[in-house]
């Protein structure tokens, strides 16, 4: 039960004047209130210096939200672009779009009007409150995304005869067992000297309700455990309208289609419900911050010196198109260019801090789209959005959120492949990424799946001529010797991005890292 | 073995790869990708994600350096050091291949793509450069 507002308020103050603010805070968790996220609104950056100037170095999602709010606060801004559009890692791909990969493979998408692939970022978790606040300021809509559905599948090769099962049959099941093998610990005095008698009795309630055993405390084929995994015959009305329930599955394929797996990812903070999308593809987040920036922004422009002295930071560039080399200069400079670009870039940053550019190495995932004339996942197996898993290459196949019971083709997400997976499906040409991603998808959909394919888009993020990777991939060592040398102000330049932050990999983690480097930057500046 | 693991995962039908590739049983039944095992199988499904079919790399905002006509791999110890400890954006890969898998892509490239480097790297030059 809701306890109500203002009573709490009052709680939480007294608690806060007797305990100071650890116990106010402990206690803000207890009732639910607070960890959510770090972000404590849009940034103070009052006082700036009239003239006082930076150079911001990438237009993604960093890079942009350092110049909204720095411009705002009166710096004189400016943003170099390596591409010709703005967004970054934030981007959709559309019908119309052409996109060419390191080594030249070049693609011209064909997806129908509406339709799109989101190479990078494709859902936001409703505590990434900064990310939701920019949204909303900057005027991005957005509908759920639907990150759980117990009615698509898992496949593995090493169960169910490499048949895929539905979610719901494979956890219950899982569930189901589990319930029934500590119950019988529990019963044959396995936990007694864990447990008192009375909470030994609560736990045998708790494992009959939640496992759906039955009055044995076995979890085996009945209309309860078809309750959770799903019925032979639903129940309905009429002369037939008695359930019969499902079949459940050995516990042996169950462990060995490690369907815990899935059940885990959805445990994960950053994968729980609600989740949300944009509409119209996650690109308009990444648009919609540059209508903010748009006059700030010079396009096609490759970094390729960062100089800084004791008078200010002298960026050379060159013209992607004419090859043209120019200088920018300002007093500071936000550079929000992913590392292992950046670690080719010549410059004269600290040597530690160099060492930290230099010392984490970028993850790789692939992800292929894939138009199929019509939502046979709908129509013949009910499943509205969501996510297939499966142990192949591809990973998963996610259906789509948007236009559901729609008559006309849908894009699928056919691959979301990290890891070796990856590695496997980069290292192949765009033609071939689909034709491994409509021989896996089938697994899910045998009858439909090539049938249906109309075409298809692939983004390996290890030939991303702009990143050469999908994303930071610190670990305990390198967080320890260089994350607060890569974070920290030197002298006048300040990095920014996902690889700054600890919420690696989501466009959360590259605003929070923008607002704190921001923060710094503009008192380094009061200072000078 | 944590490492094998990760290429416990489904073969891809119709690439052109050699005849291991093809899945054990037939049909549509998904099989399992057997470890890559020679320097050719390590090269195509690992390091020509980046270097690419024809190991020329690639260059855009930054470069993947070519591997082809490379005369940094005279020194062996040099592409053995890349592989295990990464340079830049380059991983190590260490999580993916052990050291025999190590020896084999390492005298493959060497002797390929207008490499002409004899001398094969055995599996004891890379575990002697393996941290203890």
């Amino acid at each position: 039960m809701e306890t109500p507002r203002s009573t709490r308020r009052q709680l939480l103050t007294a608690i806060g004047m007797v305990g100071g603010t650890t116990a106010l805070y402990h206690a803000m968790t207890t009732m639910g209130h607070a960890a959510e996220t770090q972000y404590k609104g849009p940034p103070d950056l009052s006082g700036a210096r009239p003239g006082a100037s930076v150079l911001v170095l990438g237009a993604g999602l960093a890079g942009m939200l350092a110049a909204y709010e720095l411009n705002k606060a009166g710096y004189k801004v400016r943003i170099l672009e390596y591409q010709n559009r703005a967004g970054g890692r934030n981007w959709s791909l559309y019908g119309g779009d052409t996109y060419t990969e390191l080594g030249g493979a070049t693609q011209k998408v064909q997806f129908a009007p509406g339709h799109y692939l989101n190479p990078g970022p494709w859902r936001i978790p409703y505590h990434h409150r900064t990310l939701l606040h920019y949204c909303k300021a900057f005027g991005v809509q957005l509908e759920p995304f639907i990150q759980f559905n117990h009615n698509a599948f898992v496949h593995s090769a090493d169960a169910f005869g490499g048949r895929p099962v539905r979610y719901r049959e494979a956890a219950a099941d899982f569930e189901g067992n589990v319930a029934e093998l500590l119950a019988k610990a529990v019963n044959q005095k396995a936990l007694d000297s864990e447990l008192t008698p009375q909470d030994r009795e609560k736990l045998l309630e708790a494992l009959r309700g939640w496992g759906m055993l039955d009055k044995d405390m076995r979890y085996t084929t009945n209309l309860m455990s078809s309750e959770h995994r799903g019925y032979e015959r639903p129940p309905g009305g009429g002369v037939n309208g008695a359930p019969i329930p499902s079949q459940v599955f050995s516990f042996h394929d169950v462990l060995y289609s490690q369907v815990w797996k899935n059940m885990a990812f959805f445990m994960n903070h950053e994968m729980q419900t609600t989740m949300f999308q944009p509409v119209g593809g996650m690109g308009m987040i990444g648009k919609a911050f540059a209508r903010q920036v748009q006059q700030l922004i010079t396009f096609n422009a490759k970094v390729t010196r960062i100089n800084q002295d004791k008078s200010g930071v002298t960026v050379t560039y060159a013209d992607t198109g004419t090859g043209t080399v120019s200088e920018a200069k300002a007093d500071f400079c936000v550079c929000a260019i992913p590392l292992g670009v950046l670690n080719q870039i010549s410059n004269n940053m600290a040597p530690e801090k160099r060492a930290a550019v230099a010392a984490v190495p970028y993850s790789n995932s692939v992800k292929i789209g894939l138009q199929m004339a019509r939502r046979f996942w709908e129509t013949d197996d009910y499943i509205y959005g969501g996510h297939s898993f499966t142990s192949q290459d591809i990973a998963l196949v996610s259906y789509p959120n948007y236009h559901l019971f729609e008559d006309g083709p849908g894009v699928l997400l056919g691959a979301f492949a990290t890891g070796a997976g990856a590695y496997r499906l980069a290292g192949m040409t765009p033609e071939q990424r689909i034709a491994a991603a409509l021989a896996q998808g089938s697994v899910f959909h045998p009858e439909a799946y090539r049938k249906e394919f109309q075409n298809g888009a692939s983004v390996a993020w290890n030939r991303v001529p702009w990143t050469l990777g999908c994303c930071a991939r610190w670990n305990e060592e390198t967080r320890k010797e260089h994350y607060q040398t890569l974070v920290a102000v030197d002298d006048r330049i300040v990095l920014a991005g996902e690889h700054a932050s600890y919420v690696g990999c989501w466009m959360e983690g590259a605003l929070l890292s923008s607002l704190d480097a921001i923060t710094r930057l503009h008192k380094r500046a009061l200072e000078a | 073995m944590a490492r094998k693991r990760a290429f416990g995962t489904l073969i891809v039908l119709f690439l052109a790869a050699p005849a291991w590739a093809q899945p054990p049983g037939g049909g549509d039944t998904p099989g399992r990708t057997p470890p890559p095992v020679t320097g050719e199988q390590v090269y195509v499904q690992v390091c020509q994600a980046c270097h690419m079919a024809d190991a020329k790399g690639g260059s855009g905002a930054a470069t993947i350096p070519a591997l082809a006509k490379n005369p940094k791999l005279a020194e062996p110890g040099y592409p053995i050091g890349m592989i295990l400890q990464g340079r830049g954006a380059m991983p190590p890969l260490t999580d993916l291949l052990g050291p025999a898998q190590i020896a084999g892509v390492v005298t493959y490239v060497r002797t390929h793509f207008g490499n002409s480097y004899r001398q094969p790297v055995s599996e004891a030059d890379v575990k002697a450069m393996m941290a203890p």
